[in-house]
């Protein structure tokens, strides 16, 4: 299976690395793009930007984790997953999950799975700029009850 | 104990005043959490940046592990808050 992840800088285009994953293939019957954006407003408070910062080597080692996780729950044809870092601006593009499959209930359901692990397991934090100054985003339990639906990562130790 | 490095993220790297550092343990500190309280004694930053222990999640060799974990053999333990990616 096709599986690229990438951590960068700079923008992506989503269109293009969907495209670039079903180029040419015949066997997909179902693409799923999911793009988290940068909201203008964190907790009700308008915001300047949002800086990510993140573990450089652990962070590509628990992507891929967890893309092999997903693999082993469904029939994947090939997933593509581009997380930036770095300064992002309200309306600007965060991060990127691209699955494909032969039918749809599998695509859906690995994007959603790879975006609440994404959340709650890769090592970024995310800082907010805003007119009162720089704070860290602090965790949502929201977030940990939609990766917690999920069930144990198979075959795995769990660590939390 | 051999040399061990510890790197820090987001307000722990904030607290503790520096992104990464080698140190060598007391053969006592035998677990995350031995660890972590061992740091805490080492002055008023590293007290701050580990007062409240129990939301500071750990990762040995970039993989993420519980407080009870053995460091015994880990070549990097790295200290971060709850993550906030995606």
């Amino acid at each position: 299976m096709p599986r690229k992840i990438r951590l960068q800088r700079e923008d992506f285009d989503a269109a293009a690395e969907a495209e670039a994953l079903r180029r040419g293939r015949t066997d997909i019957g179902a693409l799923v793009a999911f793009s988290g954006v940068c909201r203008g407003a964190e907790a009700g408070e308008p915001i300047t930007a949002l800086t990510l910062e993140y573990y450089p080597g652990m962070a590509e080692a628990e992507i891929a984790r967890h893309v092999e996780e997903a693999e082993k729950r469904w029939p994947l044809s090939g997933v593509t997953v581009v997380h930036r870092y770095g300064r992002i601006e309200p309306g600007e593009n965060i991060v990127l999950v691209v699955t494909a499959s032969s039918h749809r209930e599998a695509a859906f359901a690995a994007a959603e799975f790879l975006m609440d692990y994404l959340k709650t397991r890769a090592p970024f934090w995310k800082q907010v700029e805003s007119a009162a100054g720089s704070s860290w985003v602090e965790a949502k339990d929201t977030d940990d009850a939609a990766a917690a639906r999920w069930g144990k990562p198979s075959g795995r130790e769990a660590a939390e | 104990m051999s040399k061990l490095r510890l790197v820090y993220f987001a307000w722990v790297r904030e607290r503790v005043g520096k992104a990464e550092e080698e140190i060598v343990p007391p053969a006592s500190v035998t677990t995350v959490a031995d660890l972590m309280r061992w740091l805490g004694g080492r002055g008023e930053e590293y007290a701050h940046a580990f007062e409240n222990a129990k939301v500071i999640r750990a990762a040995i060799d970039k993989s993420h592990v519980r407080p009870d974990a053995a460091i015994a053999g880990a070549h990097e333990i790295a200290f971060f808050p709850p993550m906030t990616g995606g």
